[in-house]
């Protein structure tokens, strides 16, 4: 590469190259990253890519990961972007680092630079010892200094850590029971703290019995109140949460506005005030013969992240710093919110992620490192954890918003749509606190901010818009996006976003027009798809699945599939998926193909597409928030069922060229959408007949089965 | 309050605790076994789970009062880095796992399936992990690992 290239945007946000890695001590490594683990396995990519650019011994690493006194600052760990983005400019950060020190020691010792590589560290003149490596060489190479960019990565065929399955370097740790997570996070003299939910926006306190508080409590507690925001807090935990248990009967609120829990099912956005845009070019004129149209309507209700334990968060206010201890997928943006939220200048504040529970998006994470943070910075010296409890992440937590998508199709002499139009109506999905959302406990303190005005990103990726254009070559194609500026409850990110509905919704409406094609599924995809990457993974997936047209409908089981590329932008999948239907839906068998470009960690992005693929099922067959008069009643996990041990299909997922020269794209959201397409399809199958609004419960079975 | 025996991972531990602090609370804050964990409280997500007289239970529910005197095992007391269960061993095999918050009481309950019935089938062990949730979806991953750990045990691997 010249010296003139451009740097992958996250190495030109935090270029100084001693941000990205050290050699603190003989023999030691420090690489960091602005990337934090998830549960997703980023933390041992990133390695297996700084061992592999650096040629240093994997072992020889330490990885700092989420802190804002110490990593670059690479935004949110969100989108699958870690590796197609962050795993780039880490990776030409450590090569570049490696080039400077061999050209350091040809320039020193007089060696032609050709002649010289690393082996784990020690630099090597044609394959033998210099005497120097990093570590003496690394007082005379100054890494203060900005990235150029002119230094070249290794071919793939060069790689022997990267590309190869490296076994994930968090999971011994979580087998063993070691206290990783925030939730096991003690700090000396801590105190436990439980907040009492404002329950709706706007809600004001007009009573709290503190006796009956205490009472309950059957130990210490001090109550905290700050406007509307009230939390209870103890040094025993067990006395914290017996009073926490029963506070919503004694504190008494006015003001609390209601919704209608009709809004649970998606149709209610079609009666909202909406902004409206068209992402593509007008439609053609709508043909008259009614055989030349398709027109389908499919819904979601809205999802929850039910993350398997609530958030927590820590936080200690000392000497007029702040220091937060957050599972947040940002660490900077979180901090920026609690600059706004604490006006503290975001030199005084310090905050370090620690592991959590899984996290597939922008659940309660952010909101209870907010509340450890407000009520440590009213204590100074006293450091505060804040656990939720399981009904208040169910019930506060922002939720990914309902949503209906109407495909509209104009179809050609052959039967194949000459011109497409995906029609979205969504509330926002993002709400992020450092993209301009509010943190939730910044509602309820005196002078609360404004209610964050809707925000869409643009397509491609877009959010709601998400994978709302199919890949398919039609000749025209655009989408009327209806984004619903407010909605009954919260609502953020969830993996997959938009594309989850989006993709169910065009995928459902191409088994409906290759069956009325008299086509095959799977052909009938193929005879629109161009794109030579996404019709081998169509084509790998029919063959896991040895797929065979023509198979009877509504014998009780099916087969379907389902496609797309992730964002438009990320990674390929193809998944096709078995079912058996009596009077509720028995997922038997999911096969799924995927081409990822080049895969750090294999058997982690395999990992990465089962577990996609089970979460979707999930949400496919089982997932809907319900909501009453008062917000959202679904919480726990008898309301919030999701899919268990018993219910799990046998999941197949494979690579397609893995070890490819191609750029890495992201995967852990590839999977959802074609999966949840892939079931729909396959339930139709079964049935005979088509089940258009999600989840596929037992009721939904039954009615359609009545319907038909 | 008067101090009360519990016998935890095989040592006879005394607790003054009310009776009826949670079995989760007693291990985690009192006793500083941190590897049993809390996920909802409601005795409906197995994080919790641990062995009491060798059957798993959900200890967020079961109060100190309960458990007195009987033998309660927790992740700490089924294997250590040291020396791994075939569990956990075979779980790091598999890589059953993602973010591995729910492993623990996964472990616990598998643990109970194989000291019962050394040849579990597939639909036996979904069965007995119903209890537990995964909400990464490592649950096949999890199923395999714990038919490698069977066989590892027949085999002559210990416990």
């Amino acid at each position: 590469m010249s010296a003139s290239s451009a740097l992958p945007p996250l190495l030109a946000a935090n270029p100084r190259l001693d941000q990205w890695v050290g050699f603190p001590s003989p023999g030691r490594v420090n690489v960091s990253t602005g990337r934090v683990e998830i549960g997703q396995g980023v933390l041992t990519a990133m390695l297996q890519i700084a061992a592999e650019e650096l040629d240093v011994a994997p072992d020889r690493i330490l990885l700092r990961t989420g802190d804002t006194d110490l990593t670059p600052n690479e935004g949110y760990t969100a989108g699958s972007q870690s590796i197609q983005f962050g795993g780039v400019a880490l990776g030409l950060a450590c090569a570049e680092v490696r080039t400077l020190f061999l050209e350091h020691t040809a320039a020193r010792f007089g060696y032609p630079v050709a002649d010289l590589a690393v082996q784990d560290g020690a630099i090597t003149r044609r394959g033998e010892a210099t005497g120097h490596d990093y570590w003496s060489l690394a007082g005379a190479v100054d890494l203060r200094r900005d990235a150029t960019g002119r230094a070249s990565r290794k071919s793939v065929s060069d790689y022997r850590v990267v590309g190869r399955n490296a076994p994930r370097v968090d999971l011994a740790a979580k087998v063993f029971g070691e206290p990783v997570f925030a939730h096991d996070m003690v700090l000396d003299g801590m105190v436990h703290a439980r907040v009492v939910r404002q329950p709706r926006r706007g809600a004001t306190i007009t009573a709290v019995d503190e006796a009956a508080l205490r009472r309950a409590a059957k130990g210490p507690i001090e109550i905290v109140r700050h406007g509307n925001f009230l939390a209870i807090l103890g040094a025993d935990e067990t006395v914290v949460e017996a009073a926490a248990g029963v506070a919503s009967n004694h504190v008494a609120w006015d003001g609390v506005d209601t919704i209608n829990p009709f809004q649970e099912e998606a149709r209610w956005l079609l009666q909202q005030p909406s902004i409206d845009r068209t992402i593509g070019p007008p439609p053609l004129p709508v043909p008259t013969a009614p055989g030349n149209r398709y027109e389908g309507s499919y819904t979601r209700m809205h999802i929850a992240h039910a993350s398997v334990a609530p958030s927590c968060g820590l936080a200690l206010y000392r000497d007029g710093r702040l220091t937060v201890w957050t599972h947040s997928q940002g660490v900077y943006p979180l901090r920026d919110a609690l600059v706004r939220t604490l006006t503290l200048d975001p030199a005084a504040i310090s905050v370090k992620h620690v592991q959590g529970p899984g996290c597939y998006g922008h659940n309660g994470a952010d909101d209870a490192a907010a509340d450890a943070a407000i009520i440590a910075f009213r204590r100074p010296g006293e450091p505060v954890k804040v656990r939720w409890r399981r009904d208040e992440e169910f019930g506060f937590e922002p939720v990914s918003p309902a949503m209906m998508v109407t495909a509209h199709a104009t179809l050609d002499s052959a039967g194949l749509p000459a011109d497409w139009t995906t029609e979205i109506w969504s509330g926002r999905h993002t709400s992020r606190p450092g993209g301009g959302g509010n943190l939730l406990a910044a509602e309820a303190l005196p002078d609360p901010p404004p209610l964050p005005p809707p925000s869409e990103s643009s397509f491609p990726p877009g959010a709601g818009t998400r994978n709302g254009e199919p890949l398919y070559d039609f000749p025209a194609k655009r989408i009327f996006h209806h984004l619903i500026a407010e909605t009954p409850v919260r609502t953020s990110s969830l993996r997959g976003l938009g594309a989850t509905l989006n993709v169910f919704a065009i995928e459902s409406s191409m088994d409906e027009l290759a069956e009325r094609a008299g086509t095959d599924p799977v052909a009938y995809r193929l005879s629109v798809l161009s794109d030579a990457r996404a019709r081998a993974v169509v084509e790998h997936a029919a063959r896991l699945a040895d797929w065979k047209p023509g198979l009877p409908t509504g014998t009780g089981r099916g087969r379907g599939i389902g496609f797309a590329r992730y964002k438009n932008l990320a990674a390929y999948a193809a998944v096709v998926a078995e079912v058996e239907v009596e009077e509720s839906v028995h997922l038997l068998h999911v096969w799924c193909a995927a081409d990822a470009g080049l895969v750090i960690n294999p058997d982690g992005a395999i990992n990465q597409l089962e577990g996609g693929i089970i979460q979707a099922a999930s949400w496919a067959l089982k997932e809907g928030v319900r909501l009453d008069t008062a917000g959202i009643s679904s919480r726990d996990w008898e309301t919030y069922p999701v899919l268990r041990f018993t219910e799990v299909p046998e999941v197949v997922a494979e690579l397609l060229n893995p070890a490819a020269d191609l750029p890495p794209l992201g995967i852990g959201e590839a999977s959802g959408g074609p999966t949840v397409a892939a079931i729909g399809n396959a339930v139709a199958h079964a049935l005979g007949t088509r089940l258009r609004d999600l989840p596929l419960t037992r009721e939904r079975v039954m009615a359609a089965l009545l319907k038909a | 309050m008067q101090p009360v025996n519990v016998i935890v991972n095989g040592n006879a531990l005394s607790v003054t605790a009310n009776a009826d602090t949670p079995l989760l609370d007693i291990l985690r804050n009192h006793l500083g076994l941190r590897g049993t964990k809390f996920g909802c409280g409601l005795e409906q997500c197995g994080c919790c789970m641990v062995l009491v007289d060798g059957r798993p239970e959900k200890s967020c529910g079961k109060p100190l009062s309960a458990v007195v005197g009987k033998e309660i095992v927790t992740i700490e007391g089924v294997g250590t880095p040291d020396r791994p269960h075939p569990l956990q061993q075979a779980f790091i095999d598999e890589q059953a796992g993602q973010c591995g918050y729910c492993l623990p009481g996964i472990l616990i309950s598998a643990k109970a399936l194989l000291d019962q019935n050394p040849s579990p089938s597939r639909k036996q062990i979904a069965e007995a992990l119903d209890d537990n949730i995964c909400r990464c979806g490592s649950h096949i991953r999890i199923m395999r690992a714990v038919e490698r750990a069977a066989r590892s045990m027949r085999q002559g691997g210990r416990r």
